[in-house]
Order: C-alpha cells, then sequence, then structure tokens
C-alpha cells in the first residue's frame, strides 16, 4: 500500500515540477534556473507543512507517504538544480551559479522553517 | 483554404509529442520515488542523526544525472526524444528530492541539532556539484576516447 501512494504522488509531482517549469521558464529569459528554483522552495513549503502536521496528529502515514514522499518528493528535485548550477559555471556564468545554490538553500531551507511553523500555528 | 490544415497539423503533433512527454516524465517519477522510498526503508535514518539515505540519493542522482545528460546531448547519435524525459526529468528527478533535504535540516534546527543541520546543508550542495561535475567530466573523456 505504500508504495502505491509514494507512486501515484510521484506520477503527480514529476510532471507538476516539468510543466511548472516550462511554464516559469517561458516568462523569463535571463538564463537563471527560475523554473526548478521555484518548484524546489514550493515543495519545501509544502513539505515542511506536512511534516509539522504529522508531528501534531493532524495528517497521518498514508497521507505523508502520498503527498510528502510521493508527490514533495518528486516535485522538488536535487539532480537537475545540480546539472543547472554546472551548466551555469561551464557557460562562465559563476555569479549565477553561486546565487543559483545559496538562493536554492536559503529560501528552501526559510520555506521548510516556514511551513513547520506554520503548521504549528494551525496545530498547536 | 489549404492553409488551416497544413498549420493545424505541427500545432498537434507537437501537442501529441507534448502528451507523451507528460506521461514520460509522470512514469519515470513514479519509478525514481519509489527506488528513493525503498532506500529510505532499507536504511532509515535515526531520530535526530545526520540523514545519511537522503544525501546517498541525492549524491548519486547527481552522478546519475551528469552522466546521463552528457550522453544524451553530446553523444553523436541522437537519442529517442523521450530519453531525457522519461530517465533525467522522470526517474532522477524523482529519485533525488530538494524538499526532504530542507525539511530535514529545519526539523533538525527545530529540535535544536544546529551542528548536524548545518553539517548537512553545507556538505550536501557541495557532494552534490562534485559528484555531477565529475561524472560529466569522466562521461565526456570517454565519448572523446571513443571519437
Amino acid at each position: 500500500m505504500s508504495w502505491l501512494l509514494v507512486v501515484t504522488g510521484a506520477m503527480i509531482g514529476a510532471p507538476l515540477r516539468y510543466l511548472a517549469d516550462r511554464a516559469v521558464q517561458a516568462r523569463h529569459t535571463s538564463g537563471f534556473p527560475w523554473g526548478t528554483f521555484t518548484v524546489n522552495v514550493a515543495g519545501s513549503l509544502v513539505l515542511g507543512l506536512l511534516t509539522g502536521a504529522v508531528i501534531a496528529g493532524a495528517a497521518g502515514s498514508r497521507l505523508a507517504l502520498l503527498l510528502g514522499t510521493g508527490l514533495c518528493g518528486a516535485l522538488t528535485t536535487y539532480s537537475t538544480f545540480s546539472w543547472e548550477t554546472l551548466r551555469l559555471i561551464e557557460t562562465g556564468a559563476r555569479g549565477r551559479a553561486a546565487a543559483n545554490v545559496a538562493g536554492s538553500v536559503l529560501a528552501g531551507l526559510g520555506a521548510a522553517c516556514a511551513g513547520l511553523a506554520l503548521a504549528r500555528g494551525i496545530w498547536p | 483554404m489549404t492553409l488551416p490544415k497544413t498549420r493545424a497539423r505541427p500545432t498537434r503533433t507537437a501537442g501529441f509529442l507534448q502528451g507523451r512527454v507528460v506521461a514520460a516524465v509522470a512514469l519515470g517519477g513514479g519509478a525514481g520515488a519509489a527506488a528513493r522510498h525503498a532506500a529510505a526503508v532499507h536504511w532509515p535514518t535515526p531520530a535526530h542523526g545526520f540523514p545519511w539515505t537522503t544525501l546517498v540519493v541525492n549524491v548519486a542522482g547527481c552522478a546519475l544525472i551528469g552522466l546521463l545528460t552528457v550522453l544524451l546531448t553530446e553523444a553523436r547519435r541522437t537519442p529517442h526524444p523521450l530519453l531525457r524525459p522519461f530517465l533525467a526529468t522522470g526517474v532522477l528527478g524523482g529519485f533525488t528530492t530538494f524538499s526532504t533535504y530542507t525539511t530535514d535540516i529545519a526539523g533538525l534546527l527545530a529540535e535544536g541539532h544546529a551542528r548536524t543541520a548545518l553539517a548537512c546543508l553545507v556538505v550536501t550542495p557541495l557532494a552534490a556539484l562534485t559528484a555531477v561535475w565529475l561524472a560529466a567530466r569522466a562521461t565526456r573523456g570517454l565519448l572523446r576516447g571513443r571519437a
């Protein structure tokens, strides 16, 4: 059962990442990977909120597998983040590469912390 | 009067390919996430411990995307158009995760394990970038050697 939940969530999360990335990149011509940045930060916020809900007892393990391990896990990506950073370095955009790493890590962590804090506010 | 017909055809083909790409990404994403879940089940992270499993999964996925993308974009043979969406965007995108990385660190911080949180925060991107760089370099070397 847990496998089915993870795979179902991921089969929604992965194409959502692909479509969101295309939609975001279509609006930006800066060469900065805003699409991956956006899904990684958004996914961190949702997973932080969900983890807080699980800690508070408001969400069960099934929802955690479906939305956390499956959907958020597949919506966000480390491999594309690394590849896009490498491409920025290789094309001489070292400043943008550094900004992508620092920005993604800090904004992602901030979003996850905000999600946890939000859950504590909703389910005290 | 033939103009609408000839204009409609490429749009429909593009839409058809787009639909197949989304399906390939979904299937690959499901497989990648199942593999990540298997790793988490076999090597569970102890409470308040360093999240090694997520680190290893992410670093392995980064090495694989370096190898794969160089093979698919820089080799002489043109790959099938669905191969990169399925394997890179789908399987490796579903296998690796950014949200578990950030949420694990947020959890460690909230529980007062700042040193473990900071170590994970810094080590993961350094190891991931080293892995993708080394894998891309090694694959390019192999491709040049065969050319």
